[in-house]
């Protein structure tokens, strides 16, 4: 169930890709997905894939981790299968009754799926060599330019790795709420849908005060450690591209065009 | 009332990575009436005992049986146990969720069934218990001070007239005055109404004030169980385990050993002070 | 001049209506006066609601006093320009572990209070390492704070205030939500940095056991301070300290009920050591 999921998850092992500058998977990653939906025919499909197997290997990431995060999305890729497969008009293969199978259909299901599937384990490899706290320090040094428009880049990342702090504490706490409340003869399985909504209000109650008095706990004690913005703060760990990362990029913009040839060329 | 426990093992796996054995084998027999004190550092299994008790986590081998029934059969209604033992979480005020104290109190009863008048006289009972003045009753939980959400939140547990009452940790975080309010208060319930109170604490000198019987938990066994002159006169193999006997307990030990011939073993104040005093008359 | 010197100091919480009338005052702070020289541990003591942790929080600018003055290192709190140097120099730890650590590897945690004061990379690095060694958690350097116990949070907060290299650090409860082995952790921490850093300590607490160690103690109720000496002359005023809704340490209030029941020990026992000798010349 939800330990399946491995988007988002990181998998610390020792590995070129794990080294790389944040800033430079985040890059990689948007370039391999735009090639995704950039790619056609036979050619273009063993170039995607060629360069996920790389990755995948380069990345010392178990396969069988990468495909367990799959099984999140096995509904909506067997929605989509279906879609293409008997929604896309053309020559007919099979024909049961009303519903026929054209041999379009089948190709471009089986594109699609590819696609999806390539997506997943794409971004999920970003995240999974990643720990959050680097992912959210390239985030804000790579959107940097967006403060000109007026975008708080430093105080959105900082947020967002607060609450990379706090799920987990947040988590431990709505199972020690359902439990108290169980306690108390609360049901929270049972019921219509009705019921069981207004059967969450127990949990969430105390849940929202919780979150609140932390919330407010913690900008005291920032505000105690001087935290007052992003102006003039220096970093413990930098972000510094090195070598590996120019290299990076080139074989991504060599990978990019490789992929945008083979689509105008065949 | 009894609750037997009959080898019950917990096991518990983190991640698929190893497995956590949280109670190992444990037996145990609580009777009626009774007050226990549950002891253990942090991590010894305590609070997941505690657990056990009232049917929210189930054991992974092993059976649980109350007033003779066992728990886990299947046609069992474990809905019914949370009323019969009430357990108070730690830090119960964080609990609290509705928009007046007489309301949160009479959450429990109505979840048992019990029509909304008749949830409301034992709210009005429980709160009653208490002490908490009537004047604070139809205010917001919110308002309250520490000692006083907490005195509501034990309300909420007892307006469903559970037979044991389970506390975890009572008070931590209170202050002197709001830690003596709160203990005497279970304590009267023991008094007046013999209900079976089990206290679990980290302060040996609140346990052996108020408890009949102690259980030591360590690394997820029971350790010691017996009155609390019987396990702190192992005070050594308390501190073994990062415990330790009431300040004056080691007092005695003290005085013996610089040839101080004191009698008995002293778990609270009253007792030191009385064996000392008989020593010094003589 | 002391390190601290607050002078009839006031705070104020002002409940207000609607329409913005005054609806109740409540004095939190009542013409407070503190003096705590650079180097001493001194503790703070009363019951919830005493007004020990307005008091704390005042210390470190988090509040803005209604009355009176408090200056903090030779600079006075009520001029802005010095929020940030007081807030450098006089550190705070608070009662909640987890409500204080921000990131999710305990050495940036650490690293966050000098990142905010502009210190060179090389130089956090520096400093994290030293404050977490001074705490004794330098093997968890790389570990996340949610595995770790209450004890040892509350040690990587104590780091996290230490790595802002300040002269003072002002500890609000911080063994409330701990138990007796995270407790010893944090007192034993806190003591070693006054006795080996000279660092001034403010210990707030409500435990009286944890206030054997200081130098000096006060005593708070109502928003004043009503009582102030060294622990044993705090500590033989029982009856006093028991109408302020605090209690005395069993060994001491032992002490004391045996002298009134005619034993001639002296006053202010703090140690078991101490009754045993006292004890032992009786005999």
């Amino acid at each position: 169930m939800l330990r399946d999921i491995t988007i988002g998850q990181y998998y610390p092992a020792d590995s070129v890709i794990h080294r790389l500058d944040p800033r430079t998977k985040l890059m990689a990653a948007l370039i391999y997905i735009l090639s995704l939906f950039i790619f056609r025919g036979w050619a273009g499909f063993a170039a995607v894939t060629l360069g996920l197997i790389l990755m995948i290997a380069l990345s010392r990431v178990p396969f069988g981790y990468m495909v367990r995060g799959l099984k999140a999305i096995v509904v909506i890729l067997v929605i989509t299968i279906l879609f293409n497969l008997f929604l896309t008009p053309g020559e007919s293969l099979v024909e049961i009754w009303k519903v026929k199978i054209t041999w379009e259909g089948l190709k471009s299901a089986g594109f699609m799926a590819v696609r999806l599937t390539y997506l997943i384990l794409g971004s999920s490899l970003l995240t999974l060599t990643t720990t959050p706290n680097q992912l959210t320090d390239g985030m804000e040094k790579a959107f940097k330019p967006f403060n000109k428009l007026h975008i708080p880049v430093h105080e959105i990342s900082m947020m967002m790795s607060i609450a990379l702090r706090f799920i987990p504490i947040l988590i431990e706490e709505t199972d020690k709420i359902m439990k108290a409340q169980l306690a108390r003869g609360a049901e929270f399985e049972s019921g219509s849908l009705i019921k069981k909504a207004k059967s969450m209000v127990p949990l969430l109650v105390p849940l929202f005060v919780s979150a609140f008095r932390r919330a407010n706990d913690l900008a005291m004690a920032m505000e105690a450690r001087c935290y007052h913005g992003g102006e003039g703060r220096t970093k413990m760990k930098p972000l510094k591209y090195k070598r590996s990362d120019g290299a990076a990029y080139l074989l991504s913009a060599g990978y990019f065009a490789g992929v945008i040839a083979l689509r105008i060329l065949l | 009332m009894s609750i037997i426990l009959d080898k019950v093992n917990y096991v518990y796996s983190e991640k698929i990575a190893y497995e956590i054995h949280a109670l190992k084998n444990i037996n145990l027999k609580i009777g009626d009436g009774e007050f226990i004190g549950i002891i253990g550092h942090t991590g010894s299994g305590k609070s997941t005992l505690i657990q056990h008790l009232n049917g929210l986590m189930r054991a992974t081998s092993g059976g649980i049986y109350y007033n003779g029934q066992d728990i886990y059969e299947d046609d069992y209604e474990l809905k019914n146990l949370r009323g019969k033992v009430g357990l108070v979480f730690q830090y119960p005020e964080h609990q609290l969720f509705e928009t007046t104290i007489f309301a949160d109190v009479a959450f429990g009863p109505k979840n048992q069934g019990f029509s909304k008048k008749e949830a409301e006289l034992k709210a009005f009972t429980a709160l009653r218990s208490v002490g908490l003045p009537e004047d604070y009753w139809y205010r917001s939980p919110f308002e309250l001070s520490g000692g006083q959400k907490r005195r509501v939140a034990i309300a909420g547990v007892l307006a469903m007239e559970p037979e044991v009452l389970i506390l975890d940790e009572p008070t931590a975080g209170l202050d002197p005055r709001g830690r003596d309010e709160i203990l005497n208060q279970v304590a009267k319930l023991h008094e007046e109404r013999h209900m079976t109170i089990i206290l679990v604490s980290h302060s040996m000198e609140d346990v052996a004030e108020y408890v009949e019987r102690l259980i030591v938990m360590n690394q997820g066994s029971i350790m010691l169980d017996g009155t609390p002159g019987e396990v702190f006169a192992h005070y050594l193999e308390l501190e073994a385990v990062g415990l330790a006997a009431p300040q004056v307990t080691y007092l005695m030990h003290d005085l013996r050993k610089h040839g101080i011939q004191v009698p008995g073993i002293a778990t609270t104040l009253d007792e030191a002070k009385e064996a000392i005093l008989l020593t010094f008359e003589k | 001049m002391n390190f601290i010197e607050a002078r009839k100091l006031v705070h104020e919480y002002i409940r207000r209506d609607e329409e913005g009338n005054v609806e109740s005052i409540l004095t939190a702070l009542d013409q407070v006066d503190l003096d705590v020289k650079q180097g001493e541990f001194v503790a703070v003591l009363g019951h919830n609601g005493s007004g020990k942790s307005t008091l704390a929080k005042h210390l470190n600018v988090l509040l803005a006093a209604s009355g009176g003055t408090l200056w903090v290192d030779g600079k006075n709190a009520e001029d802005e320009d010095n929020i940030w140097a007081i807030r450098q120099n006089a550190g705070m730890v608070f009662q909640n572990p987890d409500n204080q650590i921000i990131a999710s590897v305990v050495e940036e945690d650490v690293a966050f209070g000098p990142e905010n004061i502009g210190v060179p990379t090389a130089q956090i690095w520096k400093r994290v390492e030293r404050s977490l060694k001074s705490v004794g958690m330098i093997q968890y350097r790389e570990h996340s704070p949610n595995k770790l116990s209450g004890g040892q949070k509350q040690r990587i907060a104590i780091a996290g205030v230490m790595a802002m290299e300040p002269k003072c650090i002002v500890l609000d409860e911080p063994t409330a939500m701990l138990d007796p082995n995270g407790r010893r952790e944090v007192l034993d921490a806190v003591e070693q940095l006054n006795k080996e850093k000279g660092i001034t300590i403010i210990l707030i607490t409500h435990y009286m056991e944890e206030v054997v160690r200081a130098d000096r103690v006060y005593v708070m109720d109502n928003g004043k301070v009503v009582m102030q000496g060294d622990p044993r002359s705090i500590f033989s005023q029982v009856d006093t300290l028991k109408s302020y809704r605090l209690d005395v340490p069993q060994i001491t209030l032992l002490a004391y009920e045996l002298r009134k029941a005619g034993l001639n020990i002296p006053e202010g026992i703090l140690t078991r050591q101490e009754l045993v000798e006292a004890l032992c010349q009786l005999y």
